[in-house]
């Protein structure tokens, strides 16, 4: 099936965090996904776990320059949930036989491959950021994740002045450099 | 040029905010270099996580909104049914009829619940004591708690004084426990003591006023699980006259007291209390009431005022019951509670000492 131009852009824009090309995104396909999870032995958490999931897969796809999307966004969605549900199946062993299918299906399994690892990473990040501490924890995130600058952070962390909490910054780096690669060395 | 300027420049270099003639200065410097270029190898491979991991956590945040918003204007629905395709499908069929009967059931309900409020006996309040101890002043501990609080930090914050006192015991190793609702009343923090003086921050989870039982969280980095606990909690009631012990905090160390069971029901009538003859004090709110095998039958929460040595527990199928209520909701883990008692076939002098290690001084901060 062809996509449109509008499809293309949509996809794009997830890769941006762009909220309203999120919204309509979740809008058009979250139910058809409960209703898939729902009808093949989950319930209405594992449905939601398993659609954002889908949705991150979308997003680093999005960003991803070596990825062409060939189908619409709603086929790949239910692709991708169906594959991530029918594993977490069978790693619960709650069920042995066949998913009952909703819509169609393209090949999904090589980009779950990468979805994982990009997975695990995030997941060893996380556990570095929850091991460095307070106040480098809020400290790190305020740069990385709100993108607040050094004089916002400054303010707000009471530094008296920018140059401190960039010194500051730098030894929570550091820090989470070291917890970082004992980790991912490991992996 | 010291590390921190050199990341710096290395985190510029990667941003692509270095200026041309800077930006050819580097690359000659990392040409020359090759453990400056490792670094800047090291360096990129790390950033780049970081920002992923950022990414990411903007993009959760974005999808958490979104649900939210989706799901308060109706545009999504989250279908609140457990279990297989089968119930889904009975579900729809049967939706209206389920939907009929459930709203009568309603009505009935609230219609019951209507007549009792209006023909049930009102409690004078006057003449109900609440054993939550008023804490005067901090000064007053005695001399040997004194020493044992110094042996550690002392978590309550200079300035903040405990205002009101009373007793909890843990109810889950992880860290939850319940005490008497109206103990933490106007509570600003709650800390709790253990036997050994070490306070320890906690955080209300459910208050529930009817049955006067409060749920807590001990959050605090110092509190480590406890070990199974020694004692069940009762689902069934408990006879009358059967003799009961309880643990509490009337005091700044832990007093022991026991009566029998009097009546099964508590003043004028409250079947969710029972009525004990046991000798009880301000402070004694909270604490466990428990019988000769060492099961929890009830929290005592209150004495008669115009009678003494009446006293009034709320029964342990409260607990229960208030569990089995925010079970989804309130608390983000399981909680779980058994009848089973690990101290049936001990003596009572045994059962308390293995008891009293789960029971805690609870501290009120009002301010």
């Amino acid at each position: 099936m062809s996509i449109t131009d509008q499809e293309k852009a949509v996809f794009k824009a997830i890769g941006v965090n762009d909220k309203d090309a999120i919204e309509s995104v979740y809008k058009d396909n979250f139910s058809l996904i409960q209703h898939f999870v729902l009808y093949n032995n989950g319930n209405e958490d594992d449905a939601r776990d398993i659609f954002q999931e889908a949705m991150i897969v979308l997003f680093e796809k999005s960003k991803s320059p070596d990825f062409i999307l060939t189908c619409q966004i709603k086929t790949y969605l239910y692709s991708v949930c169906r594959r991530l549900w029918l594993k977490k199946l069978q790693q619960n062993r709650r069920i042995e036989s066949q998913v009952e299918n909703f819509d169609q299906i393209v090949p999904v399994e090589d980009d779950l491959e990468e979805h994982e690892k990009l997975n695990k990473q995030y997941l060893i990040m996380r556990t570095a950021m929850g091991k460095i501490g307070e106040p480098c924890k809020s400290l790190i995130e305020a740069f990385y994740v709100h993108h607040k600058n050094m004089h916002e952070i400054a303010e707000f962390f009471g530094y008296t002045n920018a140059d401190n909490a960039k010194n500051q910054k730098y030894k929570c780096l550091v820090r989470l450099k070291k917890l970082f690669f004992a980790q991912y060395k490991n992996a | 040029m010291d590390q921190l300027q050199l990341s710096e420049m290395v985190e510029k270099y990667l941003r692509g905010e270095l200026s041309g003639a800077e930006k050819v200065a580097f690359e000659e410097m990392r040409m020359n270099d090759p453990e400056l270029d490792q670094m800047v190898v090291e360096y990129h491979a790390f950033l780049d996580q970081i920002e992923n991991y950022g990414a990411i956590r903007r993009f959760k945040s974005t999808l958490y909104d979104t649900h939210q918003t989706l799901q308060e204007d109706g545009l999504i629905k989250e279908l609140r049914i457990r279990g297989s395709a089968r119930i889904v499908n009975l579900w729809s069929r049967y939706r209206r009829v389920v939907t009929v009967a459930a709203s009568i059931a309603g009505i009935t309900a609230l219609f019951i619940s209507g007549m009792i409020t209006v023909f049930s006996p009102k409690t004078p309040l006057r003449d109900i004591e609440e054993l939550r101890r008023k804490v005067s002043s901090l000064e007053k501990q005695s001399s040997t708690q004194r020493v044992e609080l110094n042996k550690f930090k002392n978590k309550i914050e200079p300035g903040a004084s405990v205002k009101f006192g009373g007793t909890g015991f843990i109810i889950d190793p992880k860290g939850y426990m319940v005490t008497s609702a109206h103990v933490l009343k106007d509570a600003k923090k709650v800390y709790v003591q253990n036997q050994d003086g070490e306070d320890f921050l906690a955080e209300i989870i459910h208050l529930d006023a009817s049955s006067d039982i409060a749920l807590l969280k001990i959050n605090d980095l110092d509190f480590k699980a406890t070990k199974q606990l020694p004692y069940g909690f009762a689902k069934t009631s408990t006879d009358l006259s059967a003799p009961v012990y309880t643990l509490g905090y009337p005091k700044d160390e832990i007093v022991y007291n026991e009566g029998y069971l009097s009546a099964k029901s508590g003043l004028d009538g409250d079947t969710l209390s029972y009525q004990l003859a046991i000798s009880a004090n301000p402070g004694n709110s909270g604490g466990p009431v428990l019988n000769k095998n060492g099961e929890v039958i009830g929290i005592l929460n209150a004495r008669q005022a115009s009678a003494s040595g009446v006293v009034f527990a709320t029964k342990s199928k409260n607990i229960y019951r208030l569990l089995e209520s925010i079970k989804d909701a309130e608390s983000p883990e399981h909680i779980r509670i058994h009848n089973a008692s690990s101290i049936k076939k001990v003596d009572r002098m045994q059962q308390v000492k293995k008891v009293q290690d789960y029971v805690y001084m609870v501290k009120v901060v009002l301010n």
